[in-house]
């Protein structure tokens, strides 16, 4: 890949090498837009990356900024902080707040919300999408989740690993055809994992994470002894199960 | 045995690239201990008391004389001249530099081996019986299916952050050599009742600060459900298995919680759903793994053979160290790693060298490790005992005292290892260096002895167990009676209050001494005494009258 300044992107961790939650309204973001400064880079190391023409997914990918100027409102729009498709996109999606009525947008609920008023949700046309904490059961919802464009599953800690089988599951099991998002600890170790049972889209706030997807620095083993849900290049005709995947 | 094939090849040299790139983030401070702790125990890497510490695994046991001097080598260019076989058929290096280690990997890659999931909350080393393809009582071969087992489990994206770490032991004979009924999952290789090969399918056994004795969750698995039912069992503990508690985080807390029934019923269904899905093993496959374990080709030679002039020490070796073969002329040779006074499971880089050697010459290129912390050369011809013995002596590997109460399991305890509270060795080697005298006349008895709860050393199991505990600064043991990990599964109980470094060895003598005075005959070993007599008389002697 090119040799960008990467002096920018290293702004962003060292202020403690991970995004603040959601900002305030009204930050300047500043030392955030920074990821801007970098086009997208696709997973195979080739520049743009140009995002899907999907309306369900994440946004288009970020455009190179002309500058990271402090000042510009609305800091939301200038972190993009989902990785699909081989780059940093801005994510379309929020979380519903509690007690309020769902925006018109695409609008991602808690379990609990989903269960306790989803026949209020009826005639509601934007997408909706599903949050899932760590451990939260499947089967009482098998019947809703074609509702649901898009399924976000917590990863609450580096060694939780639950939402790995919750994602299979939900593939193989449930057939959930939808999205499937990684929120949470979502750390470059564990992505190539996450790949690998279903999830396409990816909630990144590590800064050395962030860091590693955008200069296409993930070490990972692209073998497969195993299937695990997804489809892979199957390669060795003698043995059952051997795959390869990505680069 | 297996050999790598290219894929292979190119999975662990992957591997041992992508440590390379976390050992370099780490040693120009980009990752900090802490996030690099996860990567590291993912390939093996402890960080001790006094060094990192490299756990290479010997896949259920087995090694060829090319590898065995390999590990000599890297014990003599990376670290101080020793490794140390544990308890689990792994070996450890204690005094790896942490930049070396990629290079450690590198090299061991170049001879098939490798450290992927020897730590970490994931599915470790697959074990199985030491005597496997050797022994005349398994109905097969159980390394293929440990094979299998290895390869799907290598890397596994949905298992490898489990609630704690997983530990699955094969076995295919009626004697357990495999200690599967302590492991989270057992597996026996059988006979089904329809005539095909198939396992007893064993969950939830474990030591630790909490020993369980495995539940059967399910008497016939055909062999081409293995898989399938391994990830039913595996999916259910990875969802509901406990993660608030470190020490409750085991599947065998889970099955308890639930129950054996409802826990193999949660199983059954998950299983059912995905019996027949990719993960069915092709008989193909079954028959593929198969043929890298068939047996050596065996010469026809006589059952019995002149071992050369009646000379007690070796009599004694062959009356202690050997094991009947399945293949007459043939005999099982294990070599003991506990000399008299010696550290339990250390090998000198020469030693493997010298074992290697032997294995070339005398058995068919193969060694084994036992989770008792020896080697075996499972196929040596009688009529080369006495040249496989002579030639360990001169190694000083010649040891007769195999079952015996000197051939002492310990863990690396408080000498090396960051969780102990208390040192094993020297117990190990006091309590060796005086029952020594005396170890023919009380015959098979199997002490055990771990630095912490932890219970590395298995003292749970232990026909005589020793637990090391911190007591107001102090090295405090425990001692725990009639344990036994084999096909008898139990688990001893503690005998009464502690003692000290020194009461200790007391102690395990007085026990010795009231099993002899007690015992019907030399034919009753310790084991069957105490079930006879209970704890009563032991702590009589230990404890004084209540």
């Amino acid at each position: 890949m090119a040799a960008h300044d990467l002096s920018a992107v290293r702004l962003e961790v060292e202020g403690g090498g991970r995004y603040p939650g959601p900002l305030p309204a009204g930050c300047d973001a500043h030392g955030l837009a920074c990821q801007r400064i970098l086009p997208p880079i696709a997973a195979d190391g080739r520049d743009g990356g140009a995002a899907p023409a999907d309306g369900t997914r994440a946004g288009d990918a970020v455009p190179a900024p002309a500058t990271s100027s402090a000042g510009a409102g609305g800091a939301r729009d200038w972190v993009a902080t989902i990785w699909q498709d081989g780059a940093f996109r801005r994510d379309t999606w929020v979380r519903a707040k509690e007690g309020e009525p769902l925006p018109d947008t695409p609008v991602i609920l808690s379990k609990r919300r989903w269960l306790a008023e989803r026949a209020a949700f009826t005639g509601h046309t934007a997408p909706l999408g599903l949050h899932l904490d760590a451990g939260e059961r499947l089967d009482d919802l098998a019947a809703d989740l074609a509702r649901f464009s898009l399924i976000a599953l917590a990863f609450p800690k580096f060694s939780d690993g639950r939402a790995f089988s919750s994602a299979r599951l939900l593939r193989d099991k449930y057939a959930y055809a939808g999205e499937l998002r990684a929120v949470g600890n979502v750390l470059s170790d564990l992505i190539p994992f996450m790949r690998r049972v279903g999830f396409e889209s990816f909630e990144v706030t590590h800064g050395p994470t962030r860091r590693a997807l955008i200069e296409g620095r993930i070490s990972e083993v692209t073998l497969h002894y195993q299937p695990a849900g997804s489809p892979e290049a199957r390669c060795a005709a003698r043995r059952p199960w051997l795959a390869r995947s990505g680069s | 045995m297996y050999r790598y094939d290219e894929f292979d090849r190119e999975f662990v040299r992957q591997r041992v690239a992508q440590f390379r790139d976390q050992v370099g983030r780490r040693l120009s401070g980009e990752l900090t201990e802490e996030e690099f702790k996860p990567l590291r125990l993912m390939n093996g890497v402890y960080l001790q008391l006094h060094a990192y510490m490299l756990r290479i695994a010997i896949p259920y046991g087995t090694l060829n004389s090319r590898q065995m001097r390999k590990l000599a080598h890297i014990a003599r260019t990376y670290d101080r001249g020793t490794g140390h076989f544990t308890t689990r058929q792994n070996l450890q290096f204690n005094w790896p530099k942490l930049s070396d280690i990629p290079d450690i990997l590198k090299e061991l890659a170049e001879v098939e081996m490798h450290a992927i999931q020897t730590s970490g909350n994931c599915i470790r080393n697959v074990t199985a019986d030491h005597f496997a393809g050797a022994t005349a009582e398994e109905v097969a071969d159980p390394r293929p299916y440990a094979e299998i087992i290895r390869q799907w489990s290598s890397l596994h994206p949905e298992f490898s952050f489990l609630p704690r770490k997983f530990k699955v032991a094969v076995t295919a004979a009626s004697r357990d050599r495999a200690a599967i009924r302590v492991h989270d999952i057992g597996l026996q290789l059988k006979h089904l009742a329809n005539g095909g090969l198939g396992f007893a399918v064993y969950v939830g056994g474990g030591q630790g600060r909490t020993p369980v004795i495995a539940k059967l969750i399910r008497d016939e698995l055909p062999e081409a459900d293995l898989l399938s039912y391994l990830e039913a069992v595996l999916r259910i503990y990875n969802l509901f298995g406990r993660r608030d508690n470190k020490f409750k985080a085991r599947i065998k807390i889970l099955v308890h919680e639930l129950g054996a029934t409802a826990f193999s019923v949660q199983v059954e269904e998950e299983w059912q759903r995905i019996r027949d899905s990719a993960l069915k093993l092709p008989e193909d496959e079954i028959r593929r793994i198969r043929a890298y374990f068939a047996p050596p080709a065996f010469e026809h030679r006589p059952s019995k053979a002149w071992l050369g002039p009646s000379e007690r020490g070796f009599e004694r070796w062959v009356a202690r160290n050997t094991h009947p073969h399945k293949q007459s002329g043939y005999a099982i040779v294990t070599v003991s790693l506990k000399p008299v006074g010696g550290v339990p499971g250390d090998a000198s880089a020469e030693q493997m060298e010298a074992i290697a050697d032997l294995a070339r010459r005398y058995s068919f290129d193969e060694v084994r490790v036992s989770h008792e912390q020896n080697l075996v050369l499972p196929h040596v011809r009688v009529e080369d005992l006495r040249s496989v013995y002579c030639e360990l002596q001169a190694a000083g590997l010649a040891e007769a005292n195999v079952g015996l109460v000197t051939d002492i399991i310990a863990c690396p305890g408080l000498d090396y290892c960051a969780l102990a509270n208390a040192r094993s060795i020297p117990i190990a080697q006091r309590i060796s260096a005086r029952l020594a005298a005396r170890q023919d006349a009380i015959g098979d008895l199997k002490i055990k002895i771990s630095g912490c709860i932890n219970a590395c050393g298995h003292h749970h199991v232990g026909h005589i167990g020793i637990l090391g505990v911190e007591k107001r600064g102090e090295e405090h043991y425990q001692l725990l009676l009639g344990g036994s990990g084999a096909e008898d599964a139990a688990l001893a109980t503690i005998t009464g209050p502690g003692f000290g470094p020194d009461g200790i060895v007391d102690a395990v003598a007085k026990v010795v001494d009231t099993y002899l005075s007690l015992r019907t005959s030399a034919n009753e070993t310790f084991l069957a005494a105490f079930g006879r007599l209970g704890p009563a008389p032991f702590k009589e002697v230990l404890y004084g009258g209540t």
